[in-house]
């Protein structure tokens, strides 16, 4: 198709700007990880003055950042797993089904969505110190209670994009293997699951990716020997004395993974996503 | 499993009729398959936020923290203290609320906008373009918290990215504060977008690529540009797109607590007190849940406003169209 050359240029300019605009953060985690301390403190410089690989090695002792990462990667590990395999089972009820109550239950779990986080936090800080206080099982503050409050926001989101995942699967395939004999659930497990594996690996990552980030419950649910990586990163560099080299190093380590991950199953991961508002 | 064969579609309810203890069953297991999600829902969904509702009629300060049962009764108290605009607590969350509306209306804005310039530019293909997008997706892709620690290093007003390319480009004559300050809230406002942006650019490119090629080619035989293609074949055709992801994008960006938490921690300056953030700070650095909660359920109740209104307003326009 004919493109008129004010449109290339437009392309190249608005693009470059638009990349700038995106990379600029990128860059300056990139090149402060790099850093020797003193490149930090004064005025920025674009390139480090020296190379040097210390921040990675001294970020671990200026804060506790191995714990940290070791109760990030448990919280949000067990809360993704945990809300996809309970949003699967629901999911295929939603999408292979139609019951009384089926269109109640969609509009509760979508609008559960767009609900405040401070609106689940408050009571749910209150029943965790008194259930604490009538029962002795301690959930401020640990890992568990952690867990529960993050199911608030991935499980709606799993049952949701679960579902409309499932629903692109054809039902020609669960009617074949009932003809083979198998059940409901015996279709659901031996056909329909396999055919969702796409659609589960994407929601389990961007179920993962928004555990590894949030902040609201974990700043005030975790004390010092559960803190996540959000929240301890986030602590360490609103202080006034911070070692931006360090938090940089520290930043760029934990973002690798999630980056990565969402890249590789970049395409998946926009599927799912696009699903609910693009049909 | 049993031996017969059972061709029916669960949906098709004139299927011929099994006997009834497996019909039963049959209706059954949705509601068994719902099970775990609905007890979860019920535990950490409906069951706290009655209690949140409760919690907003009781004079909740920390003395009744561990033992809820025994604060008092405050009837709407905390409603009439946060909705009395005469009052330090009312003036200070209208303030609050007013930020906010102003800054959600400025990240909508610019986001989409910037959104679909690059969904636009990149919607034919070009050489590089598979790396245009990757390179787009990352600020998306990113950890927030990871993503705006490093914004707040480069808004530090001595060793900051952000003033050295001011002053480079003889845009300042001295390097200004962006963290505390009036700056703040245009601060809030560039990091917000950043984040934003790439997530409204992905679904208006999904949106496209569902746009039929030959109504562009149509409208080029016609003689239209290719801003006029975008005014009269993109932009109609990607309405049921934005209608979603603006409301997506509006209820993201009004209730977002961690870019700003990270840019600020819970003190704020107050040209940039987010309401989340006010919320928070009113619960948990004075201790009052009963006001804190009563604020969260005026919060709750605007967005339902908003978002019925919204969708009101979308049925009836496509009705007429």
């Amino acid at each position: 198709m004919h493109e008129p050359a004010w449109f290339r240029w437009a392309r190249v300019i608005g693009l470059t700007l638009l990349g700038l605009f995106a990379l600029l953060p990128v860059y300056v985690m990139l090149t402060s990880a790099l850093k020797p301390l003193p490149d930090v403190e004064g005025v920025f410089r674009w390139f480090p003055s020296h190379l040097t690989l210390s921040p990675f090695v001294d970020m671990w002792s200026t804060i506790p950042l191995g714990r940290y990462l070791v109760n990030s990667i448990i919280v949000s590990t067990t809360a993704s797993v945990a809300s996809v395999l309970i949003a699967l089972l629901a999911a295929y009820a939603v999408s292979r089904y139609r019951f009384r109550g089926r269109q109640a239950f969609s509009i509760t779990v979508l609008s559960t969505q767009m609900f405040p986080g401070i609106l689940f936090l408050l009571p749910l800080f209150v029943i965790f110190v008194n259930l604490g206080q009538v029962t002795g099982l301690n959930l401020y503050g640990s890992r568990t209670g952690l867990i529960i409050t993050y199911m608030t926001f991935t499980l709606p989101f799993a049952i949701w994009m679960l579902a409309a995942y499932l629903d692109t699967i054809p039902r020609d395939l669960d009617d074949a293997a009932k003809v083979d004999g198998s059940g409901p659930m015996g279709a659901f497990i031996r056909v329909v699951i396999p055919a969702a594996v796409p659609g589960i690996v994407a929601v389990l990552i961007y179920a993962f990716m928004t555990s590894w980030s949030e902040m609201l419950f974990a700043s005030v649910l975790t004390n010092d020997s559960t803190r996540t990586l959000a929240v301890g990163l986030q602590g360490y560099a609103t202080q006034n004395q911070v070692y931006w080299n360090q938090v940089m190093a520290a930043s760029l380590t934990v973002s690798v993974p999630i980056v990565v991950g969402f890249l590789l199953l970049q395409r998946f991961l926009v599927a799912g996503m696009t699903a609910g508002s693009v049909k | 499993m049993v031996d017969t064969i059972r061709a029916e579609q669960p949906v098709a309810a004139s299927a011929p009729s099994p006997p009834r203890s497996r019909r039963r069953r049959r209706e059954l297991l949705p509601y068994l398959l719902l099970l775990p999600a609905i007890c979860l829902e019920l535990l950490i969904h409906i069951g706290p936020m009655l209690a949140g509702v409760g919690i907003s009629f009781l004079q909740l300060t920390q003395f009744y923290l561990s033992n809820w049962r025994a604060a008092p009764f405050a009837g709407t108290a905390n409603y009439a203290v946060a909705l009395n605009l005469n009052g330090a607590t009312g003036q200070a969350l209208l303030h609050s609320f007013t930020v906010t509306v102003f800054y959600t209306i400025l990240v909508l804005a610019i986001s989409w906008t910037f959104g679909l310039v690059a969904a636009v530019l990149t919607q034919r293909s070009f050489r590089g373009r598979g790396l245009v997008r990757t390179v787009f997706l990352i600020p998306f892709a990113l950890p927030v918290f990871a993503s705006v620690i490093t914004w707040n290093f480069m808004l530090q007003q001595q060793t900051g990215a952000v003033n050295r390319i001011l002053l480079a480009l003889h845009l300042t004559r001295g390097p200004p504060f962006w963290l505390i300050g009036p700056n703040s809230f245009y601060s809030l406002v560039i990091v917000a977008v950043w984040r934003t942006w790439p997530f409204a650019f992905l679904i208006l490119t999904a949106g496209m690529q569902s746009i039929p090629a030959d109504l562009y080619e149509a409208a080029a035989l016609d003689g239209a540009g290719i801003g006029a293609q975008v005014r009269h074949v993109t932009l109609p055709l990607l309405r049921p797109v934005n209608r979603v992801l603006l409301l997506v994008l509006f209820l993201w960006t009004f209730n977002d607590f961690t870019t700003p938490f990270t840019l600020f921690g819970s003190a704020p300056p107050t040209q940039a007190d987010i309401i989340s953030i006010h919320i928070y700070e009113n619960s948990f650095v004075s201790w009052n849940f009963g006001t804190g909660s009563a604020m969260s359920v005026l919060l709750l109740l605007f967005l339902l406003l908003v978002t019925g209104v919204y969708l009101a307003i979308g049925q009836r326009g496509e009705r007429h169209a």
